[in-house]
């Protein structure tokens, strides 16, 4: 039988698993839990789980699809949403049963301690994300009640920023150089090297560094370069460039930390709800649902069931190696306990996988690779001896930001007439060529003047190029 | 290391009653569909056959600019999925697919399946049309909503039928006068109960009205020669369309036909009739002969009201105009109303022939030109056509 339950019932079973929590050594923000109906669900889920957000059609367009999913019974709701902010914040669903809100809340205190731990959202400033989105919220929304601007400018402007938002520095630990340090970069990278037999060799050319050049190394925050380098653009244009930056962002570790974080939270639910010594009813029940939640999707990917499955291989491998697993092991590293913090803190998805994906688990996972043919979803890599590692590197591509072509402004003053040079750095995946038109297009609105992407096409150099008379491509010959 | 104490909120029923935050957002992504579709209306009704077909018929709209446009990367990329361990190399997962549902799951962050095509009603799709036309919401209620007419017609009495249908007047009627003449003979007591019986029922009979001048007939004629390209094909579409939305209100049985002509004139589907694009000349001539015929053979005037319309560029052998002519003068006699349409969009008129002129010598009173330049000309021409109806009605 399914058990319901009254607040006071998750206040207490809340305590019980803090102290587990505790007990496993987690370090997590203040939680705090709200309750919330399946209509309420799906409009935290469109805005992101942010309780307060500017607006925009597109969360419109997210809540319809969603909506429409759930009504028609393809998709379930999530258990929960947890927000990385601090006091963290989760959302329950009302509907659920006492033994799936049990589960929930330990799930969400392994995402909270992920938050507060993972290198990654060091830079997402949770003590100020509420206030920060509720601030762009209001700014939003007096663009669009201003008479002299308007929702359609704003939307424009918007609709543009939303296209180039994840064009951005991907490794925010990172820190970005200034101005003055790039140029003093450039300056000395340019000195002659010192030469101890400067006598008899040839005297070195040092060509001048051009110092003018915009931008002086190659420029991956689209957004922002558009911004400080579009005289053009008015005060709340630039405004809204921001924040739509600022906003991608703060979701930028999360989409790098998928797998790890789902694995983590899951990994952790089971862990602390098998030491509450659950009634037997409520075991069960748990047990169901802890199945549901890590079943593998046939031909898809679950990253519950991926992340968790790494985190338990993790412990094994530093509680009982096998000899030939032996040698491959950190050394100084004296329990499961220990490693799985410190990879918790310092990896993403790409390096978890590339570090803790192993050939065994790559089997035991049946991974496989596949390309669209013609249309058809055809596989071209098994688990086999040569198959794990290709298989390996495609997933690796396809986690996080490694989806997201990283594209660079080279030059604000191509041609000396103000066009704007992008260059794909290509690694072997050709664009989509119609997403790229239209994207262009928005980068054109942005910067007001022509604009030309260098990519590759089948193999061969292309600039797309966008201006007063549309798309243009032109193959380079070098 | 303590956890710190956690924050319950309890569910408020007043908050998620307020909470339906994504409204805006909502009505704002529909006003983009609409947007979407309107923009697109032009290439909808120059696909779908839409004339002549019931108004809770669904039609697919792709719709393009509803995406959200990103560099991501092409189909040429390949992903990672979980197979239940019997997978070989070269095997095929989902046939013919492509893009869309069905699709693996990809980690990370690839934009998800957009739209591609909603569904609309027909009856969606002229309001979004006549949205378009612009049309002044009181003249489409004028024409919409029209009642339908009776269909049955009163036809004496008879003693079974339908309940519905029972004359209670009469059947009272029969019953008082069964009484007395019963009373009189039995001299029964004036308080006891007399009850209806069988034979007092009397129901109305009726019988299906067949009026012959509630058939009308639309033809439309159109001009499939080379020179007609989609956007010309559009406009001629929406003029026949309004005229048989019109026409229908008005009559109970309406039947379309479509006459495609270039040199010569064929009687063709609906379908067929905007899509055929043939190169060649034109004969105006032709068509009307045709239509002639038609009329001659299966709507004879003194049973059906007909309406001709002719969608034509105007483009036609000068050596065909005086036939053509003549022919238009005939078309006049046999029906209510026949218009000629001249669908030149704006700006190719100087270097095209036109009919315009010729035709300014057709003496009848139910003949009507129109020129049509923009869709917005689409319906005051519209108006201006059926005035010529009502004045003579």
């Amino acid at each position: 039988m399914l058990r319901s339950y009254e607040i006071r019932d998750l206040i207490e079973w809340d305590q019980r698993i803090r102290d587990v929590v505790a007990e496993f050594g987690l370090d997590c923000f203040p939680q705090e839990f709200e309750i919330c109906d399946h209509n309420q669900m799906l409009g935290y889920m469109a805005y992101s789980g942010m309780p307060s957000h500017y607006p925009h059609w597109s969360y419109g367009k997210a809540y319809e699809k969603l909506k429409t999913l759930y009504d028609h019974g393809v998709s379930g709701l999530p258990y929960e949403m947890v927000i990385n902010s601090n006091p963290a914040l989760a959302y329950l669903m009302r509907d659920n049963t006492l033994s799936l809100q049990i589960l929930t809340i330990a799930h969400v205190y392994g995402h909270n301690d992920f938050f507060k731990n993972n290198f990654t959202f060091q830079t997402t400033r949770p003590e100020f994300v509420i206030g920060a989105m509720k601030s762009h919220g209001q700014r939003v929304r007096s663009y669009i009640e201003s008479p002299s601007i308007g929702i359609d400018r704003v939307e424009q402007v918007l609709d543009a920023a939303h296209a180039l938002s994840l064009q951005c520095r991907r490794n925010l630990a990172i820190r970005k150089l200034s101005e003055d340090e790039l140029r003093q970069r450039k300056l000395e990278a340019a000195e002659p090297r010192e030469d101890p037999f400067a006598r008899v060799h040839k005297r070195q050319t040092s060509d001048e560094p051009d110092l003018h050049k915009v931008p002086l190394e190659p420029e991956e925050d689209l957004l922002l370069f558009i911004r400080d380098y579009n005289p053009f653009l008015e005060e709340w244009q630039r405004d809204l460039l921001t924040i739509v930056h600022e906003e991608a962002q703060y979701f930028i570790p999360q989409i790098e930390t998928k797998i790890m974080n789902e694995g983590w939270a899951t990994f952790w639910h089971k862990r602390i709800l098998e030491r509450l010594e659950l009634p037997q009813d409520l075991h069960l029940e748990f047990l169901v649902r802890h199945n549901q939640v890590v079943r593998p999707v046939p031909g898809g990917l679950n990253p519950y069931h991926i992340g968790w499955k790494i985190w338990e291989d993790i412990y094994r491998r530093y509680e009982q190696p096998d000899p030939e697993e032996e040698p491959t092991l950190e050394s100084g590293v004296r329990s499961g306990m220990e490693k799985i913090f410190s990879v918790r803190a310092a990896d993403r998805d790409a390096s978890f996988l590339r570090r803790h994906l192993t050939e065994r688990l790559v089997r035991e996972l049946n991974l496989f690779e596949y390309r669209v043919r013609g249309g058809d979803w055809v596989v071209t890599e098994v688990a086999d001896d040569d198959g794990w590692r290709k298989i390996k590197e495609t997933l690796i591509r396809s986690v996080g930001m490694n989806n997201v072509p990283v594209i660079k402004v080279e030059d604000a003053d191509f041609g000396h007439q103000r066009m704007l040079l992008l260059v794909h750095e290509h690694d072997g995946r050709d664009l989509h060529l119609e997403y790229a038109e239209k994207t262009l297009a928005y980068v054109y609105q942005l910067w007001g003047r022509d604009v030309a992407l260098q990519t590759l096409v089948n193999g061969k150099k292309v600039l797309l190029q966008y201006g007063e008379r549309g798309f243009t491509t032109r193959q380079l010959t070098r | 290391m303590a956890v710190p104490e956690s924050i319950f909120r309890p569910f408020s029923p007043s908050d998620a009653e307020r909470s339906d935050r994504a409204a805006g957002d909502r009505l704002r992504h529909r006003q983009k569909v609409r947007q979407c579709i309107r923009d697109n209306i032009a290439d909808i009704i120059a696909e779908e056959a839409i004339i002549g077909k019931d108004g809770s018929r669904i039609i697919k709209v792709p719709i393009r600019g509803i995406k959200e446009y990103r560099f991501v990367y092409g189909d040429n990329v390949p992903g990672v999925g979980q197979g239940e361990g019997d997978l070989e190399p070269g095997q095929v997962l989902r046939r013919g697919e492509g893009e869309g549902e069905g699709k693996p799951d990809r980690a990370g962050d690839r934009p998800g399946v957009d739209y591609y095509e909603t569904d609309v009603t027909l009856d969606e799709l002229v309001d979004i049309m006549f949205e378009d036309l612009e049309l002044p919401d009181l003249e489409r209620r004028k024409l919409r909503e029209l009642p339908a007419q009776r269909i049955l017609r009163r036809k004496g009495y008879r003693p079974a039928g339908l309940r519905i249908r029972l004359d209670k007047r009469r059947t009272v009627k029969s019953k008082v006068r069964r009484r007395l003449a019963t009373q009189r003979r039995s001299e029964l007591g004036l308080g006891d109960r007399f009850p209806f019986h069988e034979d007092d029922l009397t129901y109305r009979h009726m019988v299906p009205d067949i009026k012959e001048e509630s058939n009308a007939v639309v033809l439309c004629m159109m001009d499939t020669s080379g020179s007609m390209d989609t956007m010309k094909k559009y406009l001629a579409r929406s003029f026949f369309f309004l005229l048989y939305q019109f026409v229908r209100t008005k009559y109970r049985n309406v039947e379309l036909v479509f006459i495609a002509h270039h040199t010569e004139a064929r009687e063709v589907t609906e379908e067929e009739f905007f899509h055929k694009g043939e190169s060649g000349g034109t004969f105006i001539s032709s068509a009307y002969q045709k239509a002639l015929e038609i009329v001659r053979e299966r709507y004879h005037p003194s049973l059906w009201n007909v309406y001709a319309f002719h969608c034509s560029d105007g483009d036609n052998f000068e050596a065909d105009n005086p036939a053509a002519l003549k022919l238009a003068e005939e078309l006049c006699e046999v029906c209510n109303l026949f218009g000629y349409g001249e669908i030149k969009p704006l700006g190719s008129r100087y270097y095209e022939g036109s009919m315009l002129q010729l035709f300014r010598r057709v003496e009848a009173e139910n003949f009507h030109t129109v020129l049509i330049e923009r869709k917005e000309d689409v319906w005051p021409s519209f108006k201006a056509f059926l005035a010529r109806d009502r004045a003579r009605e």
